[in-house]
């Protein structure tokens, strides 16, 4: 059982967090931003094409996947930012404290979702002002669910990455060799079973982010996903038990 | 009791051994030293302590707790104050004291009697609602020592205390761990390659070198071992002094250094006018002399073969003893 001590080394990784976000003013733009821009740009710029039994518009389509993915992108980059911890020496401090290391882990991990949310529901926000419609109150609250496993699930990889890194060499490619792949083969931006040939679906169906995103959609518009939502929020719950189990482990096993 | 004990304990990176099967005890309520040059293995021991790395080999346990098997436990009663920075740099320093505090569980009116209790004793007081990353190094390091005493361990930590801190925060500091010693019998292990530090501080001392304890003793016992007292001397020819000086009875021991030789003897003060005449008779001229009591320097150099840094060896508000110009001098 969680002590209070515990509880109270969660809140007090949690409020280090938020304040921590709130003061880096340019990191609370740039990631509210850089989706909008992926929102407006490919939005309106594939508006008009024609993708073969796509249901309403493809900003309908679109957004759900830049929800995700900004979701994505935040939350990955909390678990990665144990690496500045442990570079400024801030961790140690963390980790001689007489606290449990899974308390130092869900602290961190509330963190991270409570910021990632945030962000996505800034972006759905500003998407239902676009008009993309709510099939109903049930749906968005399974699309709030998985948005916040999503979040749990992208800060346990990115603790994974950061207990295996020493610093951030090697911290651009592991992003560009993960992050992109992820998202281009995660329905994000197209259906895949319409335009990607057989080899490249089946690794889609291979890749986590696609269920998130296609139980956000299911969810959220009702349109276009490829699984029911709550077979793709089996899939997630379980992925998320696990991923976050690791996080955990290897958080344990890394010496500061 | 013995609060802390180690059993062989060893660390190996890649293929250097940084920390070598030491073995050692503290007493509960001592202030126990680890002195040793940089790069000794006193920071990878404290850390292994602290359970921040793990062991390659061999085992300690803190207040009855193993390092390996009971983590939280030892967690539980332990503070540590690192030698790097641990500071979040975005957050105000009573932010960061805030932190530790609701970390090891102080209940709110203790919490903020501390903060002001300890940023007063650091000087830092005016300076709380300053973001971190504002301070300078000295005031970071101060901070972080008074992070250190906030809560009222069993153990504390301290490595390298006051390393880059000017002379007046260290006596600062050095008052409050003896303070916090004497009143609330916290034991202390530190590591310093200071040696006024050691000196002032210390009940005991092991000198620590290559990741490997030469000795383990009170400080008092420490310099007995390298003589009564220590002549220092330079002359016109080191070498024929020295091999003549070694017939003598009366030289404990005799070592040669760079420009001058170290000659460890009793009563040395009477002593000088013997090695004047010894000199005389085989026209050598000694343009220097210097009799003080052992200081840890020379029990340092007597274990290990060589000196830890030149001079600054003495108790601090004493001028270091200086090994030219001609002093006839008792410290003490």
């Amino acid at each position: 059982m969680m002590s209070q001590k515990d509880l109270q080394a969660i809140y007090m990784l949690w409020l280090r967090q938020m304040k921590r976000f709130l003061r880096a003013r340019s990191r609370v733009l740039s990631t509210i931003i850089q989706p909008l821009f992926f929102l407006f740009i490919l939005g309106f710029g594939f508006n008009i094409a024609v993708f073969p039994g796509m249901q309403g518009s493809y900003i309908n389509f679109l957004a759900p996947g830049i929800i995700a993915m900004a979701i994505l992108f935040s939350s990955m980059f909390t678990g990665v930012s144990v690496l500045w911890d442990k570079q400024s020496g801030f961790l140690q401090e963390v980790l001689v404290a007489p606290v449990s290391r899974l308390s130092i882990v869900i602290g961190r991990t509330l963190g991270g979702a409570t910021i990632a949310l945030f962000q996505g529901f800034i972006i759905m926000i500003i998407a239902l002002l676009l008009g993309v419609p709510i099939i109903d109150t049930q749906g968005l609250l399974l699309t709030i669910i998985i948005m916040v496993l999503l979040s749990f699930t992208a800060v346990g990889f990115g603790l994974i990455i950061a207990s295996k890194m020493r610093d951030f060499e090697g911290f651009q490619s592991i992003m560009s060799l993960i992050l992109m792949p992820l998202l281009f083969l995660s329905s994000a931006f197209y259906p895949i079973n319409s335009s990607l040939p057989g080899w490249l679906q089946a690794l889609s169906y291979c890749n986590p982010l696609f269920y998130m995103i296609d139980g956000i959609r299911g969810s959220l518009t009702g349109a276009n996903n490829v699984l029911h939502p709550v077979i793709d929020l089996s899939i997630i719950l379980a992925l998320c038990i696990i991923i976050m189990g690791l996080g955990t482990y290897f958080f344990n096993k890394s010496e500061g | 009791m013995s609060i802390i004990q180690t059993q062989n304990l060893t660390k190996t990176f890649d293929t250097s051994v940084a920390v070598d099967h030491i073995k050692f005890s503290v007493e509960s309520g001592e202030i126990f030293g680890f002195l040793g040059p940089n790069g000794a293995g006193k920071t990878t021991t404290i850390k292994m302590l602290t359970t921040l790395l793990y062991p390659s080999e061999g085992s300690a346990s803190i207040a009855g707790y193993d390092i390996l098997h009971q983590r939280s436990k030892v967690r539980e009663h332990i503070g540590v104050v690192f030698q790097e920075p641990a500071l979040d740099t975005e957050l105000t320093g009573r932010e960061n004291l805030d932190f530790h505090a609701r970390m090891y569980g102080l209940t709110p009116e203790i919490r903020k009697k501390r903060i002001i209790e300890v940023l007063t004793l650091v000087d830092l007081i005016d300076k709380k609602d300053v973001l971190v990353k504002h301070y300078s190094g000295g005031m970071k390091r101060r901070l972080e020592i008074s992070r250190g005493l906030m809560h009222s361990p069993t153990v504390l930590f301290l490595d390298e205390p006051t390393l880059g801190l000017d002379a007046q925060t260290r006596r600062a500091i050095w008052d409050y761990i003896k303070t916090l010693n004497k009143e609330k019998r916290t034991t202390i292990f530190l590591t310093t390659h200071y040696m006024d530090e050691a000196d002032f501080l210390c009940d005991r001392i092991g000198i620590i070198d290559h990741g490997k304890i030469m000795v383990i003793d009170t400080v008092d016992a420490l310099k007995k071992s390298v003589g009564h007292d220590v002549i220092t001397l330079s002359c016109s020819d080191n070498v024929a002094l020295q091999h003549r000086l070694e017939k003598e009875s009366w030289v404990s021991n005799i070592t040669p250094h760079d420009s001058f030789l170290t000659v460890g003897v009793e009563r040395g003060e009477e002593k000088i006018p013997s090695i004047f005449d010894i000199a005389r008779t085989i026209n050598i001229r000694i343009s220097s002399i210097d009799v003080r009591k052992p200081t840890l320097d020379d029990v340092f150099l007597h274990y290990t073969g060589r000196r830890m840094r030149e001079q600054n060896t003495e108790m601090p508000g004493k001028k270091p003893t200086k090994s030219s110009g001609f002093h006839l001098r008792r410290s003490k």
